[in-house]
């Protein structure tokens, strides 16, 4: 519960974050809302050693209409995203989501951003991002560039950012009549689920799951059993479907499996329902 | 003046607590303290090699370091760390120090300890401490060391440390289950629990700058057993210690040790001349704080054809952990004269075997030893309801003592008094209160529905033993220390009363309640009481905080000594008055000639009177300065009916609470806020234990779940609104008719939660539930239950 020693630098734009991370290559980590890294690094699982802070960057804070998209700035709050009207009526489920991640302290300090870079297969907002669909924003160096959700995600606390590059924005497509539902599974309150699952249904249905692999994943067995026709139940069942589900004391394969089919199940009764 | 007992006024303790103007260990800081880092061992059995220190001492800041055997050669241990319950004449207690020299026998034991001038610097340099470990194979559950494949202990040839029974009627007992129509069998597992208190434990030695005095600041219920047991650990005389308890955030039993960090921090101190810390992080607290529970349980219950119970039959495998802290070995003792409950059980036998493994000591956790009797029994009545073919509710109604109705000193088969009891009543007001007839026709109605939210309730009427403890009861159990309480009632000459408590408080609200008591007793306000306390400097007597016995015995002291004040009051008065002491009344402070309310005297201008000494009594002391020593004639026993509503979702296994209902008898109550804020703690935390904790271990004894990500405390997101009600039934064992109410909740909830949980899925032929019910474990047992059907 003590971390290692490290050195902070406090960066006071993007570009000065992007070349603090230029500078210090893989030693350094960017800190933003601190809720991921800062427990990895108590545990001594994380040891950078060089901090990067970026939680003061006030211009990375914004919730915006983008004309077909909500544009949302990568170290926006959970808090802040739970409580958009703008958020709520375009894309509920983000809103939604954003208000079951941990607890409300939690929400306050943790950004959009930082849960999406960090990548961890536990957290509520990669799947709702999945399901709903949309674009990242990176920077670095040599400028910005676009990445596809679906793209974003590569492995296990991995994603497709560049180690000098800075995660900016967040663009979310306007569903506004969509069907939706999250359905996460845990013990307590304030945790990671065991088991989730997203859905988000505006024509065709998007499905994703949480905690069912390294990384966060779509469940496209079950949407291409729903494109083909099927039942929400029969799609359900094939909910697990290249999944490779952690084991811990929570949940073993078969458990977690099971759960997921149950939870596609319900979610996908209340987004098409 | 109207009393105040039994009034639920707000705690005197709360504007510092929710202002953060307490102090706790970890805020006190002093100049030129060390930080100790702890070198822990990770291995759970280890031979200890050579350690090479080197690049740890030369790390910045870093001001020494020394091995486990460097410690025992520096002469810093007069003896072990002790143990004052050595249950058997025979018990195993091998040696434990505070630093291991040799061997190594849990995950987590302190092999070698950093000094340096900052908290991250020694967490640093511990790291850079190498030590060579040949590792051996651990003893990681009960069954492993009952097995006896391996020794926790090389030099031990056996894992057992002491065997005990308490069995006044064995014949009896052999008759009752030869003669039985029915009898019923549970075998149920205790899984270990953390204690987890909101602060962690902490330590903070502060020598004399003339040397020779130690004063050591810990986080501790015990401040004065520690004392007494720190002399005899480490040879500083007695009379040079000073132990001070500040604001301490919770203990629950966990915090009643005698533990290494606080030995190395006073001797380190006392050597070096420097002030020694440490404050434990929420992970080591898993290794270096004792665990709870930890037992294996057989009980048998034997009964005619009505399911009258002829007796009753308990065997318990306890896992000691590694060593024997302060009363490890007496833990399953505290509970076996419990596994009778509330009931009439004409023959009663009760074993215990005690095993050494490699995981961290267990002791004393909320209840210790009598939660896991309650639930052993109220499981196996439920088994016996179903074995029978009645309810949960009239099983116990047809085995209450005394046939459910009032009774005082009653001699029962586990060799035990209880004070006083009415049983059925108060089962009848918990029933009323749940609304059971209703809640029953919504459990059928749902199992008629073919519901996949299945509805279970869960009944538990339990008994406590309260109020520790007599001091020959305890010479009976072979217990090292008396079980009486000392109090000190002064008036000082503004009129304002300092109380000086022997029991020390952790969070329980002593200033508020012994205010009340003296208050009610001398006729003034309660808020010109300052009770004194958790400062053996303050406080030389007392014998702390621990097995709900502050009020039933420290509470008792208090008023008790407020007698000696009113009495002594009484006579000045009489003198002042120039008249009979007899003729005299007092009432609402003053004391006045019977029939003559003019001539009346406040109580405060009598203590004035006997602070000035002007005009007292020929041979009479001045001052007004009373103390009490009360060691109680009897324990105290109180009782309660509980009620868990459970809903079970079958598709996850997931159980929620939906309901609970605690009907609760601690006899005459002095601050009702104060016992519903325990029973409200209580209750979840036994709720806990049937649905959330348990330190899970693997085979080589590293515990799977040591933080608070993985070791589930609930919060009060997952527990719902608790309907409490009261029955009262004054105890016999002391003036006030008190009982105690720090442990109950813990005592009846997880049996309630288990039965209501068993109750739901019974229709699947689901018979019992082990703790933690996980939703993976509840879910695994309906599809067992369903295959087998």
């Amino acid at each position: 519960m003590i971390p290692a020693s490290f050195d902070y630098v406090e960066a006071d734009s993007a570009d000065a974050a992007i070349a603090a991370l230029a500078e210090h290559g893989d030693e350094a980590k960017l800190l933003a809302g601190g809720h991921s890294l800062i427990p990895l690094m108590k545990f001594r699982l994380a040891a950078p050693s060089v901090l990067v802070d970026i939680g003061r960057l006030s211009d990375l804070s914004y919730i915006n209409d983008g004309g077909d998209h909500i544009a949302i700035g990568a170290l926006t709050r959970h808090s802040a995203i739970e409580t958009s009207d703008l958020l709520t009526t375009n894309a509920p489920i983000l809103a939604h989501v954003a208000g079951q991640v941990g607890d409300p302290s939690v929400r306050h300090r943790g950004t959009l951003g930082g849960s999406l870079a960090h990548g961890d297969p536990a957290s509520d907002l990669p799947a709702a991002l999945l399901a709903l669909g949309g674009t990242l924003v990176a920077k670095g160096p040599n400028g910005e560039r676009e990445i596809a959700i679906t793209d974003f995600f590569t492995g296990f606390l991995e994603t497709a950012l560049a180690a000098d590059e800075l995660l900016t924005e967040i663009r979310v497509p306007k569903v506004p009549g969509a069907g939706w539902s999250y359905q996460k599974f845990n013990r307590r309150a304030q945790d990671w689920a065991i088991v989730g699952a997203a859905a988000v249904a505006n024509g065709s249905t998007n499905v994703a799951l949480v905690n069912m692999g390294p990384a966060p994943m779509r469940a496209t067995a079950v949407e291409q059993a729903l494109a083909g026709g099927a039942s929400s139940a029969d799609a359900a069942a094939v909910a697990a479907e290249g999944a490779s589900p952690p084991e811990d004391l929570n949940g073993d394969a078969e458990y977690r499996t099971h759960l997921a089919q149950v939870l596609v199940g319900r979610a996908l009764d209340e987004a098409l329902g | 003046m109207t009393a105040v007992m039994g009034t639920p006024m707000l705690r005197k303790e709360d504007p510092k607590l929710l202002t953060g103007e307490n102090k706790f260990v970890d805020d006190i800081q002093v100049a030129g303290q060390l930080w100790m880092g702890m070198v822990r061992s990770p291995h759970a059995h280890a031979k200890v090699g050579t350690i090479d220190t080197s690049a740890a001492a030369a790390a910045d800041g870093v001001h020494a370091v020394y091995t486990g055997a460097e410690l025992a050669e520096m002469g810093l241990w007069a003896a072990p760390l002790p143990c004052a319950w050595p249950v058997t004449e025979d018990m195993v207690n091998p040696p434990h120090f505070p630093a291991a020299a040799e061997e190594v026998h849990h995950v987590g034991e302190i092999v070698a300890v950093v000094l340096a001038d900052s908290r991250y610097g020694a967490v640093d340099a511990a790291e850079l401490v190498e030590v060579d470990y040949e590792v051996l194979p651990a003893v990681a559950s009960i069954a492993a060391a009952r097995d006896g494949d391996n020794n926790a202990h090389s030099d031990l040839d056996s894992n057992k440390a002491y065997s005990w029974a308490l069995e006044p009627n064995p014949e009896g007992v052999d008759a009752a289950f030869a003669n039985a129509a029915h009898t019923v069998k549970g075998e149920f597992v205790q899984q270990r629990l953390i204690p987890a208190a909101m602060e962690p434990r902490g330590v903070l030695a502060i020598p004399s700058p003339a040397g020779g005095e130690v004063t050591l600041y810990s986080a501790t219920q015990v401040p004065h057993i520690l004392k007494v047991m720190i002399a005899a650990t480490t040879g500083i005389p007695e009379n040079k210690l000073r132990i001070i308890a500040p604001a301490v955030g919770g203990g629950f039993g966990a915090k009643l040790n005698v533990n290494p960090d606080e030995l190395l921090a006073v001797t380190l101190a006392n050597k070096l001349g420097r002030a020694v810390r440490w404050t434990e992080t929420r992970s080591e607290a898993a290794f270096s704080t004792h665990q709870g529970r930890g037992q294996l349980q057989t009980i048998e219950v034997a009964s005619d054809e009505n399911g009258k119970i002829s007796g009753v039959r308990v065997h318990l495998d306890a896992d000691m952990g590694a060593y024997m802290m302060l009363i490890t070995p007496g833990v399953p003792l505290l509970g076996s004269f419990l596994y009778t409950g509330v009931y009439d059980v004409p023959a009663f036998g009760f074993t215990c075997d005690g095993y050494f493994t490699n995981l961290t000591p267990t002791d004393a956790y909320r209840g210790a030893g009598r939660p896991e009797a309650s639930y052993a029994i109220e499981r196996a009545m439920d088994m016996l309801a179903n074995e029978v073919g009645v309810g949960p509710d009239e099983i116990r109604r047809r085995n209450y003592l005394a046939g459910g109705g009032p009774f005082e000193n009653l001699e029962t088969a586990s060799t035990l008094v209880f004070d006083s009891g009415n049983y059925a009543p108060n089962l009848d007001a918990a029933l009323a209160l749940a609304k059971y007839d209703e809640l029953r026709a919504e459990q059928q109605s749902r199992r008629d529905a073919g519901s996949s939210k299945q509805l279970g309730i869960g009944l538990c009427t339990y008994v406590e033993i309260c109020g520790l403890a007599p001091s020959r009861a305890l010479a009976g159990l072979n217990y090292g220390a008396g079980g009486w309480e000392h109090a000190t009632v002064r008036f000082l000459p503004t009129g304002k009363v300092e109380v000086v408590s022997g029991s020390t408080p952790h969070g329980q609200g002593h200033e508020t309640a012994w205010s009340m008591i003296v208050a009610d007793k001398l006729g003034i306000d309660p808020n010109d009481v300052e009770v004194l306390h958790s400062d053996t400097a303050i406080s030389p007597l007392g014998l702390d905080t621990y097995g709900s016995r502050s009020l039933a015995v420290g509470g008792v002291a208090i008023a008790m000594a407020c007698d000696k004040v009113v009495d002594k009051s009484r006579e000045i008065a009489a003198h002042q008055l120039e008249a009979n002491p007899d003729d005299l009344e007092f009432t609402g402070g003053q004391f006045q000639v019977k029939g003559s309310p003019d001539k009346a005297l406040p109580i405060q201008a009598i203590a004035y009177g006997a602070f000035t000494a002007h005009d007292l009594p020929d041979g009479m002391e001045p001052n007004m300065n009373e103390q009490m020593t009360f060691d109680p004639p009897n324990f105290a026993f109180p009782f309660g009916t509980h009620i868990a509503v459970v809903e079970i979702d079958e598709d996850t296994g997931n159980t929620e609470l939906i309901d609970y209902i605690a009907v609760d008898d601690c006899g005459n109550q002095v601050n009702p806020l104060i016992v519903e804020g325990q029973l409200h703690g209580g209750i979840v935390q036994g709720v806990a234990q049937a649905l959330w904790e348990g330190a899970e271990y693997d085979v080589d004894g590293n515990c799977k779940n040591p933080s608070l990500m993985d070791y589930l405390v609930p919060s009060a997101m997952e527990v719902p609104n608790i309907q409490t009600g009261y029955t009262t039934t004054p105890s016999t064992s002391n003036q006030l008719g008190v009982k105690g109410a720090g442990e109950a909740g813990t005592i009846g909830s997880a049996a309630a939660v288990i039965n209501a949980i068993c109750d739901a899925l019974s229709p699947y032929g689901v018979t019992d539930m082990e703790m933690p019910a996980t939703p993976q474990r509840v879910w695994k047992t309906i599809n067992n239950a369903k295959a087998g059907a």
